[in-house]
């Protein structure tokens, strides 16, 4: 599947947003993080940008931006429909819950469980927009949720920690969010790497012999294809990256992406100012670059059942 | 709407008839020809005189190997939108652009209301939805349902555009929710299918598979002998012959 590079950020952007705005809404809401104003308008600031930056960088690939408004109109079946409901319904309770923290020094918790559940519902979403197409096997299966839920809580405990760090220097919970952020790290490099395992070991029930119904003739292969230049459905589907790229890409993403960084924050947890302010903040640049990589590699590696009909020999 | 409507008892598509398909590609230009000036018009081109040329197109003719040897068989196999009974490009769709006609089962594309998002042709597994770039919407097959309804035609025009062309008979339209519909009898009676079957879209277009291959070929009626043995038994030729072999 061809990567468009706006739906790369959207997702990447979006997902460490929302689970940035989960987490200042659970240790805020649990008394770990103090209702301090300055990390109120920090932390929800820099949350609300990432979420609203994904969400404008998800319109540009439209051939009718100036119609997204309609995307709001089929939520009983489309996810992508109810991924625009949830994200911004989600900036509801978000916001409100901003309000408090940053005027009043205050927070809620019933605004605070609302948050959550919805930061999580519109990451879901995102997530069930590719694990519902079954012409992609490796989209459409049990690994991509958890996948998506777990590389948005990485960057969204990164990003924690640091903003606390450059807000709230010798803030004595700081702990606690270093060991979020070191676990959700881990966590997200276990999922992918059992993803990866899983699409390396697994192939889509459809093949060139299921696509045509000559299989019973004898092997499929495609003789001539119907046109002599790419076609829409070359360029969007049947982009391929190579696997020796693909091995070389991966180690990148899981190395830069959340080995190096849950190092570096648990360096940075041994010493104090600046010093891990810099440690932390090579850890989220880390991350940030590993899962672009990541996101890239989910598009690059995926496989439509359409190429079965040019010459492709498994989907 | 995007969600599906109950299941017509009309199922309005076509049947292609693997055996006969010649792979002429004459179905494929037709359908380009109607529907440039028809309900989804344009279909743009780029670089069309080019060296590059690219452009949207409903029906593509693949050609496929299948088998080794003298058992295997070389296939033309047209593809256009099968107008699925349960089609993922309808309900994926978030603006209500896409969907499916309860009275007939035709899968449209509104495009008005469409906003370009390609969801729908990552959703279908047959590769039936081209977007336009130039109009920025998605575009797919329509059945033709401005020639199939169109009481300005001749009655007998009142099919797809690929199967009025279809120079040796290969495409067959009509309604296959009817079990004693001529499409749904060449179904029973050849074997047809529908393609992907795994995936659960329920295809309505049926596919015919090639007829077993003949070990030796039949007779065509044609003499065996060589034509210059050949005398005429009788009349003015037979004097010709006889005055020419002198
Ligand atoms: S063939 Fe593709 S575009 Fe046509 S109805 Fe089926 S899924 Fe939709
Ligand atoms: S490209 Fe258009 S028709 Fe297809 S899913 Fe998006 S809005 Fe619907």
């Amino acid at each position: 599947m061809h990567p468009a590079y706006s739906v790369i950020f959207f997702t990447s952007a979006s997902g460490g947003g929302y689970l940035l705005l989960a987490l200042l809404a659970l240790f805020g809401a649990l008394g770990i993080l103090p209702t301090d104003p300055v990390l109120g308008v920090v932390g929800f600031g820099v949350g609300f940008v990432a979420v609203t930056a994904g969400l404008l960088a998800s319109t540009f690939h439209l051939g009718h931006p100036e119609r997204a408004w309609r995307a709001f109109s089929q939520w009983r079946s489309s996810w992508l429909s109810r991924e625009g409901v949830l994200s911004l319904a989600t900036f509801v309770p978000a916001g409100l819950l901003a309000i408090l923290w940053v005027f009043f020094g205050r927070t809620s918790m019933p605004l605070a469980i609302l948050t959550i559940l919805l930061a999580l519902a519109t990451v879901s979403a995102t997530a069930m927009i590719y694990a519902s197409l079954k012409p992609v096997q490796r989209w459409a299966n049990g690994y991509v949720l958890p996948n998506y839920l777990l590389l948005g809580l990485a960057s969204g405990a990164t990003w924690l920690a640091l903003i606390t760090a450059i807000v709230l220097p010798a803030f004595y919970a700081t702990i606690v969010l270093d060991w979020t952020a070191i676990i959700a790290l881990g966590l997200a490099a276990l999922g992918k790497v059992a993803y990866w395992r899983f699409i390396d070991r697994s192939r889509s029930a459809s093949t060139p012999e299921s696509a045509t119904g000559l299989g019973a003739i004898g092997k499929v292969r495609l003789f001539a294809a119907p046109h002599t230049e790419e076609n829409y459905l070359l360029k969007e589907m049947g982009y391929q990256v190579a696997r020796k790229h693909a091995l070389k890409l991966r180690l990148i993403a899981l190395a830069l992406g959340f080995t190096v960084p849950a190092i570096l924050v648990f360096l940075a947890m041994l010493v104090s100012g600046w010093a891990a302010v810099a440690l932390l903040a090579l850890a989220t640049i880390g991350n940030a670059i590993g899962t672009l990589t990541e996101r890239w590699l989910f598009f690059a590696e995926a496989r439509h059942t359409v190429t079965l009909y040019y010459g492709s020999e498994a989907a | 709407m995007t969600a599906l409507p109950a299941a017509s008892p009309k199922k309005l598509g076509l049947v292609i008839d693997l055996d006969i398909c010649v792979g002429c590609h004459a179905c494929a230009v037709n359908c380009k020809e109607w529907n440039s000036g028809g309900h989804a018009a344009p279909l743009t081109d780029f670089d069309a005189y080019g060296a590059k040329p690219d452009g949207v197109w409903f029906n593509r003719i693949h050609t496929f190997e299948a088998g080794e040897g003298a058992a295997g068989r070389t296939v033309h196999f047209p593809k256009s939108c099968m107008h699925c009974e349960t089609p993922a490009c309808v309900t994926v769709c978030p603006t209500g652009a896409s969907f499916k006609r309860a009275a007939d089962g035709i899968v449209l594309v509104d495009e008005d209301k469409c906003i370009g998002c390609k969801l729908c042709s990552w959703a279908c597994p047959y590769g039936a939805r081209e977007f336009d770039s130039q109009e920025g919407v998605m575009k797919k097959c329509t059945l033709c349902i401005d020639r199939i309804y169109n009481e300005t035609l001749d009655e007998r025009d009142r099919v797809p555009a690929c199967v009025a062309a279809c120079p040796v008979g290969a495409r067959h339209f009509g309604d296959l929710g009817d079990e004693d519909s001529p499409v749904s009898q060449l179904v029973a009676e050849r074997g047809g299918y529908g393609l992907m079957p795994e995936l659960g879209y329920t295809p309505v277009n049926q596919y015919l598979p090639p007829r077993p291959s003949q070990a030796r070929a039949g007779c065509t009626g044609a003499t065996a002998l060589p034509v210059d043995d050949v005398t005429p038994a009788r009349g003015f030729l037979r004097w010709v012959d006889r005055l020419l072999s002198r």
